[in-house]
């Protein structure tokens, strides 16, 4: 177990910023999550952890001691790749025993070891069975067996479940995220998937562009964005966002509810919006609509649960309101996240 | 007409037998007849100009163990074929590795690796033939030169046996790893760049990584490579008789350039039969092996 720290690591391929000055500490036994859309540079990251790539500058530290000049192998990692990297020509024992051998384990515990790992992933049955006569499920599991198989300080997971059919990507889920529980190893999982993500992750690292826009809890980084990018790129659908003067303001599609459906207690803003189309998504209904008065002519998304049975017909205006505190205001200019302003006015 | 043209590319079994109809001719009439016909030369007592001949059973192949050339012939073959096999396992090998990497010029470095398998070989040969000369040798004019050649050192490249017998094997190698290297090129980036990676976080190696990774993934490209540098070394003459012609004293005959020598120039058509026939059954059983043994390894 150990920490993982990287201070304005940066990497550039020709022209591309790859990863753009990153500074990150990620604690023991910590579950952190990167997510970003393709190419923000979520691989290049990891690899830089690995080692597998050299940073063009910048420091990385494991267990708080300096690896920038350490091969992969001195790091005490453990890698799973989305392809899971199986060695095609071995069996799944060797494929397992392989990192055992490679680090001059003792001979007489590897088979030990192997059963062991092999049956924390219940691929206990395959183990005579080469990658090719394997399921998807059944490599994936493989994978993870071959990396924890020498017990590292730091697992780097690159989208390890995106090969996944959608109901088995969800149990594997929950499987490694009690294994993680239980081994209490500190791992860095990327994934292009917010809700992979959210259901994973101690912290969520926002990535866009090589740099990392907002570190924090799952409840953080979705409650609280720090910029404009964090608030767009999460949630589905996202924020909300309305361009006025200087600023920009956004609350998410879940907050903005019809008025007769808040309690009182709370200050609320009152604003009108014409829905266009409804689209019912079993537990959820959407409503895209315009607003009027404040920002006009503005689009919005509106979810409302299904639990909520008012009639809304397409064409027609209606009267939604939104908490105060769920408002949440950016700077124009930087699409950083400011101080709360007010647009409307005050209830009486 | 424009019916029966369609009707003649719509029916696959005419289509196919006319297309591979030229296939079959040019094996047959290359390949098979030829064949055929040193295996009857071979039993044969057939000499160029002879007017009758008789049926003389194996009496060929028993007089070639008795003969002195011949077995000379037949240990340089087989010293020949799988010397430069070896080298050019490794050689190509290693070239491959490090063309794989990415540097600066690295398209002028293949450009030169390939230059020999483009350039027709008796051109090569006779750059070879100046370097390796009695009189004009660059290699004991540069030793000389830089004083590694003390004054009575003067080897002779292609006049004494092992030395003539080295510089063969050192031109076919030359001449075959350039392909050599582009096969194992080929098999080597056909590995995805995930598996290295991983291998490099499982902990391997230098010498791990390659023998139990790499080289086990390019096997079966590798076997395929080999089964034919071997099957080419074994019948293949032009570097010797651009060379040496089998000298000094026949010794630096191989078994084709002795089934030459012995059959076309010196016209004994069923001694030059057997010899060339000699190694058939090794050859056959070999290359069956070597194809099989491809094909049960397996890379996904
Ligand atoms: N070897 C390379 N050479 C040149 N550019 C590269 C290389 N590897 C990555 N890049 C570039 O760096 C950027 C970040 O790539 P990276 O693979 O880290 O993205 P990613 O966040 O992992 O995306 P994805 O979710 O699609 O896997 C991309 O713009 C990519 O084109
Ligand atoms: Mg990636």
């Amino acid at each position: 177990m150990a920490t993982v720290e990287t201070r304005d690591i940066r990497k550039l391929f020709g022209d591309v910023k790859a990863v753009d000055g990153v500074d990150l500490l990620v604690k023991e036994g910590e579950f952190l999550v990167f997510l970003g859309p393709s190419g923000c540079g979520k691989t290049t990251l990891l690899r830089m952890i690995a080692g597998l790539e050299t940073q063009t500058s910048g420091d990385i530290l494991i267990g708080g001691q300096v690896v920038n000049d350490l091969p992969p192998r001195a790091r005490k990692i453990a890698m799973v790749f989305q392809s899971y990297a199986l060695y095609p020509h071995m069996t799944v024992y060797r494929n397992i025993a392989f990192p055992l051998k490679a680090q001059g384990f003792p001979g007489d515990q590897i088979p030990q070891k192997v059963e062991w790992a092999a049956s924390t992933f219940g691929i206990g049955k395959l183990l005579h069975r080469k990658p090719r006569e394997l399921s998807g499920g059944e490599r994936q599991r493989v994978a993870l067996a071959r990396a924890v198989v020498r017990e590292p300080s730091v697992f780097l997971l690159d989208e390890p479940l995106s090969n996944l059919d959608a109901k088995l990507r969800t149990s594997a889920r929950d499987e490694l995220q009690q294994f993680q529980r239980r081994i209490g190893t500190t791992t860095i999982y990327v994934t292009h998937d917010q809700v992979e993500a959210m259901g994973l992750g101690d912290r969520i690292a926002v990535m866009s562009g090589g740099k990392v826009r907002q570190l924090g809890s799952p409840q953080e980084v979705y409650n609280e964005p720090a910029d404009t990018f964090v608030a767009g790129f999460l949630g589905s659908p996202p924020m909300n966002l309305f361009e006025r003067d200087d600023y920009i303001a956004g609350f998410r599609p879940e907050t903005f509810l019809p008025v007769g459906l808040h309690d009182t207690s709370e200050p609320l803003v009152t604003l009108w919006a014409k829905i266009h189309r409804v689209e019912h998504l079993g537990a959820d209904r959407l409503l895209y609509g315009t607003m009027r008065d404040t920002f006009p002519n503005e689009k919005v998304i509106i979810n409302i649960p299904f639990t909520v049975e008012m009639q809304i017909t397409p064409g027609e205006v209606y009267e939604f309101a939104v908490k105060e505190k769920d408002i949440k205001f950016f700077d124009r200019s930087t699409g950083l996240r400011t101080e709360p302003r007010r647009f409307w006015e005050k209830r009486s | 007409m424009t019916k029966h043209t369609q009707s003649l590319a719509d029916n696959e079994r005419w289509l196919g037998r006319v297309m591979i109809a030229p296939a079959i001719v040019y094996i047959v009439a290359l390949v098979g007849f030829p064949f055929f016909l040193a295996l009857f030369y071979s039993v044969s007592n057939i000499t160029v100009g002879s007017t009758e001949t008789s049926f003389i059973g194996l009496e060929n192949f028993r007089h070639l163990l008795h003969n002195r050339t011949f077995l000379r012939a037949l240990r340089n073959t087989f010293v020949f074929a799988f010397v430069s096999q070896a080298l050019v396992l490794v050689l190509a090998k290693t070239l491959a590795l490090s063309l794989l990497k990415d540097f600066r010029g690295k398209w002028v470095v293949r450009l030169l690796i390939l230059l020999p398998w483009v350039a027709p070989i008796s051109l090569g040969s006779i750059g070879w033939l100046w370097i390796l000369d009695s009189v004009y040798s660059v290699i004991n004019w540069t030793g000389r030169a830089l004083g590694i050649f003390g004054p009575a050192t003067w080897p002779i490249w292609l006049g004494q046996p092992t030395l003539a017998m080295a510089s063969i094997i050192t031109v076919h190698v030359w001449r075959l790893l350039p392909l050599a290297t582009v096969i194992l090129l080929g098999g080597l980036t056909s590995i995805p760049q995930d598996i290295h990676d991983a291998a490099a976080v499982d902990g391997a190696g230098f010498w791990r990584h390659n023998f139990q990774i790499t080289i086990p993934l390019v096997l079966p490209i590798m076997l395929v490579a080999m089964l034919f540098g071997v099957v080419f070394a074994f019948t293949d003459m032009i570097v010797i008789y651009v060379l040496t012609r089998g000298g000094p004293y026949d010794t630096t005959q191989v078994l084709a350039s002795l089934a030459f020598f012995t059959g076309i120039d010196g016209g004994d058509l069923a001694a030059g039969a057997a010899i060339a026939l000699f190694l058939f059954p090794v050859l056959a059983v070999s290359a069956i092996l070597m194809l099989r043994l491809a094909r049960r390894t397996e890379v996904t």
